[in-house]
């Protein structure tokens, strides 16, 4: 069983070259920031080392951080230009009974993440999910798209704080 | 204006309006479509087990839109279920009758305002007979809905009025 901390130390240790970030001064768990291209080294190396064994993906969500540059259009709707969009990794090793959270950031503007398919297969639809409501492009993912809108949505990313839902979909009136 | 208009003392025979009778016969077996969306199907499933019984009003669940005559939109109509919902209720036979169960269906509910993905109201696809308020309506609720949609079949005229 480890902590944040020494997990941290480990990685550290071991991408000497990649730009790790542990945060701690929030009032939640500590987290690792790691950068969007190297989440799969890094979490090959979580999941293949002996003491530390991250066998088991708990969760993978997005977050719209809501930090860009914020405008009005003419019809009132806030329009964002700019800033991030987050996935955060909940991890958790059933073996050695710890865990951990790792978060990425990417360019709202092209949101790009590698995919961790190939190390747990539960990020399949995760990261379906996460695509769907954020529009985040998965590098690698074998199978990317739409899993909960309809496979012809074609106005956007619903959970983005920026977005706009359309008058009609397939002749169906769409707000209240 | 009752069903049997003359009895004969020879107890086989009496004399009704054909309106009358096909009425009667619709309401009184008006087959369910096996068919639930969301919380509101469970409450519709309570109805049809032995405590509530909807099986004593005819209403006996059908395993294809060709066979039942009411479908009973119970539940959140997502814009994906929605295009769904039209083809079983286009797939069934006249005449045919929509029971909306429960705000989301009335009206969309709670995700009237950010549900990006709730029709709001599924009177936008489909022709309803009898809303039922309710979050959701108890089994008491849906017979009382049952019992209006009876009414209004009992009221249907075949031939048009002459003015």
């Amino acid at each position: 069983m480890k902590k944040p901390e020494e997990i941290f130390q480990i990685l550290k240790e071991k991408f000497d070259k990649t730009e790790l970030v542990f945060k701690t001064d929030i009032p939640v768990e500590p987290f690792i920031i790691i950068p969007a291209l190297e989440i799969d080294k890094v979490c090959k190396f979580l999941y293949e080392d002996a003491e530390l064994a991250f066998d088991s993906l708990v969760n993978l969500s997005g977050v719209d951080d809501y930090n860009g540059e914020k405008s009005k259009d003419d019809s009132g709707n806030e329009k964002m230009k700019g800033g991030t969009i987050s996935v955060y990794y909940h991890l958790e090793s059933i073996k050695l009974k710890h865990k951990i959270l790792l978060k990425v950031s990417t360019e709202r503007a092209k949101p790009e993440v590698v995919s961790v398919v190939e190390i747990w297969r539960s990020a399949d639809w995760h990261e379906r999910e996460t695509y769907d409501m954020f529009g985040i492009k998965f590098i690698n993912h074998p199978d990317l798209k739409r899993i909960l809108m309809p496979y012809d949505w074609d106005a956007g990313y619903p959970l983005r704080k920026d977005y706009e839902s359309p008058e009609f979909y397939q002749g169906m009136k769409v707000p209240y | 204006m009752g069903l049997l208009v003359k009895e004969f003392t020879d107890s086989n025979i009496v004399i009704t309006k054909v309106e009358d009778l096909f009425n009667w016969a619709r309401l009184s077996s008006l087959w369910q479509m096996g068919f639930g969306l969301a919380c509101c199907a469970i409450e519709m499933m309570a109805t049809s087990a032995s405590h509530y019984d909807f099986d004593r009003f005819g209403v006996i669940p059908r395993p294809s839109p060709r066979q039942s005559d009411v479908i009973i939109i119970s539940g959140t109509v997502t814009l994906k279920m929605a295009i769904r919902i039209k083809r079983l209720y286009e797939q069934m036979p006249d005449p045919k009758y929509v029971i909306s169960m429960g705000s989301c269906a009335n009206c969309g509910g709670p995700y009237w305002e950010h549900g990006y993905h709730v029709l709001k109201g599924v009177d936008r696809v489909i022709p309803v007979d009898v809303y039922v308020p309710g979050c959701p309506p108890r089994p008491e609720a849906l017979l009382e809905g049952l019992l209006k949609l009876q009414e209004k079949i009992r009221k249907e005229r075949i031939s048009i009025k002459k003015v």
